[in-house]
């Protein structure tokens, strides 16, 4: 497992792999919505949590047919179908490796935007706090989708098509969060929310990926 | 004599077969007769005038739009486990038919409220909720008609069945936290306390009674069309190879 992790992650940084990608579509999604909506400061820190939240999803959903789509395409995915890992791991830990080069990334990058656009102080922990619990339910649904659109050429529309639906409650309880938080109200009811949808995720969703894998392999 | 006899392509096409005429007659019958009293017959409601009547249709189709899913979860699920291809295509036919009613809930909910809430969309719970489940009924469409092996696509789409209805629930529980409700609680329960009159209530549950002969010929009609389209199919193969 911790080969396959190391082997996905070297080849997600080198260049090409699309490491930068999300990061970079999350930056300048952060900086054109203030130049599309005006620089008003209380606007922009009112939308600034909704704002962020939708960056960090669509961010996420930009890398996710590279989870398995090259592995299908160079015969890797047969090779670790057959290899003593079984299929559940592997789902596991693509979604891992697909959470530590672009979730991770945008928690660390989420700050940064949250000043640009005016998110207020004391929101900036429970931004931070309702990415990490967040986003690794983005990595490991978007690694469910993967694995339904693998078959398909061109598959990045319905991917979007079959993942975005199944983001909605993550993507509503996080950017409630974020808001509580920002007009003083007690945000942990929904912070445990999300974090309970993530781990529901990671204990149901690689069961179905790697159903659903193992019917594309057939 | 077990359920499962049914699920023989060949017994169910011609059961179907015989069973289909009377059943769309009977889905043409009811939802005229329901609609027509709702919308001639009925009393007009004393604050929202003749508008109300939207209601005959709006109700049914909405009820529909969920029991499809519901309908179509159970066929996903009995093609999972027991492998009887006609309760994927049934599956397979339902899904048109849920997103077209969940469309006509959402348009004739809209062409209600402009008048009565002035508005013609509102992000309320009950809309946005409807709204999501028409994303997922597009993306099980969609995912059934992008993959070629029928037989994948059948697994595929029943495991994306299983694990939509799980998000779905959570959607709906998730925009409840997330918004206050412009639309009314439902009007019809068993729970005691504020009931619409039986003027209204009667022709309500014809229209309902209709809408679901609809969906039973829709479905019946859809899955003998698949069948049919899957038959030709192996005989144009064998054709090609001979």
């Amino acid at each position: 497992m911790i080969a396959l992790l190391r082997r996905d992650l070297r080849l997600a940084l080198r260049s090409g792999g699309g490491f930068g990608l999300a990061l970079g579509f999350f930056f300048i999604l952060c900086v054109l919505v203030p130049l599309g909506v005006g620089p008003d400061g209380p606007t922009l820190g009112r939308i600034a949590p909704g704002v962020l939240w939708v960056g960090a999803l669509l961010a996420c959903l930009l890398s996710l047919d590279r989870i398995f789509a090259l592995d299908a395409e160079d015969g890797t995915l047969d090779l670790l179908a057959t290899s003593p890992l079984p299929l559940e791991g592997v789902v596991i830990v693509k979604a891992a490796a697909h959470w530590l080069t672009t979730g991770l990334p945008l928690v660390a990058l989420a700050p940064v935007l949250g000043l640009m656009l005016n998110l207020p102080m004391a929101a900036q922990p429970w931004l931070a706090a309702s990415l990490i619990a967040g986003t690794p339910a983005l990595s490991v649904i978007g690694a469910f989708g993967a694995a339904l659109t693998v078959g398909v050429r061109r598959g990045g529309l319905l991917l979007s098509l079959l993942v975005l639906p199944l983001y909605v409650p993550s993507l509503v309880f996080g950017a409630e969060a974020v808001r509580r938080a920002a007009s003083g109200l007690d945000p942990l009811t929904p912070l445990l929310l999300v974090a309970g949808i993530t781990l529901g995720s990671l204990a149901i969703l690689p069961f179905a990926a790697a159903a659903a894998l193992r019917i594309n392999l057939r | 004599m077990s359920l499962w006899e049914y699920a023989n392509p060949k017994r169910f096409m011609a059961i179907s077969g015989w069973v289909l005429p009377p059943v769309a007659l009977l889905a043409v019958g009811v939802t005229a007769v329901g609609v027509g009293w709702g919308f001639f017959f009925t009393p007009e409601d004393y604050r929202q005038g003749s508008s109300v009547k939207i209601m005959y249709l709006h109700v049914p189709a909405a009820m529909m739009a969920i029991n499809a899913w519901v309908m179509m979860l159970i066929a996903s699920l009995i093609w999972l486990v027991r492998r009887h291809h006609v309760s994927a295509l049934a599956a397979r036919a339902a899904a048109p038919a849920g997103l077209i009613f969940t469309l006509v809930a959402i348009v004739t909910g809209a062409l209600w409220g402009q008048p009565i809430w002035g508005t013609w969309w509102a992000w309320d719970p009950r809309l946005t909720s409807f709204l999501i489940l028409l994303l997922f009924y597009f993306g099980y469409v969609a995912l059934w008609e992008a993959i070629e092996n029928p037989d994948t696509a059948a697994d595929l789409t029943a495991v994306l069945c299983l694990v939509g209805s799980v998000f779905a629930l959570l959607s709906r529980y998730a925009v409840n936290f997330w918004a206050q409700g412009l639309h009314q609680p439902a009007s019809l329960s068993v729970a005691p306390g504020e009931r619409m009159a039986m003027v209204f209530k009667l022709p309500l549950y014809v229209s309902m009674l209709g809408f679901g002969f609809m969906f039973l010929a829709l479905v019946l009609a859809g899955t003998r069309t698949e069948i049919r389209a899957r038959r030709l199919r192996v005989l144009l193969e064998r054709e090609r190879m001979g």
